[in-house]
């Protein structure tokens, strides 16, 4: 215990910075993430090929890379001065976009066929199609896996640390300065995420349970 | 293209859709022409930024980092497998304690970072004076029981995904659950997961690249030691570059092998019984907790 309250200006400043890598990066995901889903499910042609281009390319990059090239590679561009945090909430939020597309695309192909063409066939406008029939749906069985695809992105967070961001998983080196033990740290560590990730995976079944569309 | 976002377009929709195609074009190769732009006017396609890599000595240490991220991947990717397997019998045990004690053995092991993991073993261990330890033992332990874990929920999906009739009949000719499993139900789940499995592979492969963390020499490392030698003004970008896209290479090989094998199996009669549930045929559980 003394380790967390000997030293807990770091531990809040490290714990911040996580929250703050996590929601901002959370944010970009979702908003390219659905700008590339709704490509890869559009009918045109051009873009369903851009996005799925994007995804293939990405998932088979390591993060670690995308951090480097963004971390290491930005700043000799001459481009603004960013900081190491916003250049790592950047890495994320690219990267992390591919899940939020495939949560999105699955979630859509989840929803049959018939049932669009029953609502047309009862004379619903587009509008009325997707507002009634379609996007009711199609959100509570994409808002589960969203938060696998969140869960992830709070783990991504940790690579940070290797590129000069505080956050929880850097404090073990800024702890071991001021001597203490780095194994008792990083149990620690992992103890947020375990109690981090619990708490999201306990509001991601509470969800599943309540919105289950039996089919 | 028939899904319930569209039918087929008239003439008004053809031509708005020819008009985002065009937009859709034009935003992508302004974004890749501005960034080749600033590479370029940045000196990046410069004679000196790329003469490190005219030397063979260079590429031989890329072959040597290369065949170290492989190893790592190798041993990696055997030891996950042996870890899910355990996990998933554990897991789907009779005894409901040590069903329970696996399942949540699994879900902490899933829970915790990759990097935490390899850290702990790393910089964790020596501590209590396990000073054994190499970047190369913590890099294959962290990733392969992070990967063991998802994989034993994969497992464990395609076991419950074979339809319970087989077993039930399995267990009424005599076999015992050994044998149920084994004969019955394995082969099955096998089959029908392999893509996923493969797919897994890719993880642990990019899982590998955190080593750079924890100063494992795989490519990055090299990639970072090459890049930033002044002598040659510091090629961090040729360096990326070139070191990115041996990366990009191997995992795009192995993610078509799991696609090669999906189409496989999606037209082999002999995995129609078993179906996975959507979600996991899409890959999910092999980029995230479900």
């Amino acid at each position: 215990m003394n380790i967390i309250f000997d030293n807990l200006d770091l531990w809040g400043l490290a714990l911040w910075n996580t929250l703050v890598l996590f929601i901002g990066g959370a944010v970009i995901a979702v908003f390219l993430g659905t700008v590339l889903g709704v490509m890869r499910v559009s009918s045109v042609p051009a873009a369903r090929a851009i996005g799925t281009a994007y995804v293939n390319l990405v998932r088979n990059t390591p993060l670690t890379l995308v951090f480097f090239i963004f971390v290491f590679g930005y700043p000799s561009l001459g481009l603004p001065r960013l900081d190491y945090t916003a250049l790592a909430i950047t890495a994320i939020g690219l990267y992390a976009a591919t899940y939020v597309t495939e949560v999105l695309r699955s979630g859509f192909n989840t929803i049959p066929v018939g049932q669009a063409e029953a609502a047309r066939a009862l004379g619903m406008t587009f509008g009325q199609v997707m507002g009634h029939v379609v996007l009711p749906q199609a959100f509570r069985s994409v808002v589960p896996p969203l938060i696998s695809a969140l869960i992830a992105i709070l783990k991504m967070t940790t690579i940070a640390a290797g590129f000069s961001v505080l956050e929880l998983g850097a404090v073990r080196a800024n702890l071991s300065e001021r001597g203490e033990n780095a194994l008792g740290v990083l149990l620690w560590v992992a103890l947020v995420f375990v109690l981090l990730v619990a708490i999201m995976s306990l509001a991601q079944r509470s969800l599943e349970k309540k919105w289950k569309i039996i089919r | 293209m028939s899904n319930v976002f569209s039918d087929l377009p008239g003439p008004k929709a053809v031509a708005r859709n020819r008009f985002l195609a065009i937009v859709a074009v034009v935003v992508v190769l302004g974004v890749l022409g501005f960034i080749a732009y600033r590479l370029a006017v940045t000196g990046q396609f410069s004679e000196q930024k790329w003469r490190v890599f005219s030397y063979p000595q260079v590429w031989e240490q890329i072959g040597a980092a290369t065949l170290r991220t492989l190893s790592a991947f190798g041993l990696g990717a055997v030891f996950s497998l042996g870890i899910g397997f355990g996990l998933a019998l554990g897991r789907m045990s009779d005894n409901p304690w040590i069903s329970r004690c696996f399942a949540f053995i699994t879900e902490v092991l899933r829970a915790i970072p990759v990097l935490v993991l390899m850290m702990i073993m790393y910089y964790g261990l020596p501590v209590v004076g396990q000073t054994w330890v190499t970047p190369f033992t913590a890099v294959v332990t962290a990733v392969s029981v992070y990967s063991g874990a998802v994989l034993a929920e994969v497992f464990r999906t395609g076991v419950d995904a074979v339809p319970r009739g087989q077993s039930e009949a399995a267990y009424a000719i005599g076999f015992r659950k050994t044998a149920v499993m084994r004969l019955v139900l394995l082969p099955q789940a096998i089959r029908a997961m392999l893509p996923v499995i493969v797919a897994q592979m890719v993880v642990v492969l990019k899982d590998t690249a955190l080593g750079f963390v924890i100063t494992y020499q795989e490519l990055l490392y090299l990639g970072k030691l090459v890049g930033s030698s002044a002598s040659y003004s510091s090629p961090i970008i040729p360096a990326a570059l070139v070191v990115g896209s041996i990366y990009i290479c191997l995992c795009l090989l192995l993610a078509g092998v799991a696609k090669y094998l999906e189409v496989r199996l999606k037209s082999n009669p002999k995995s129609k019984d078993v179906k996975p549930s959507a979600d996991l045929a899409s890959g999910l559980p092999a980029l995230a907790i479900k």
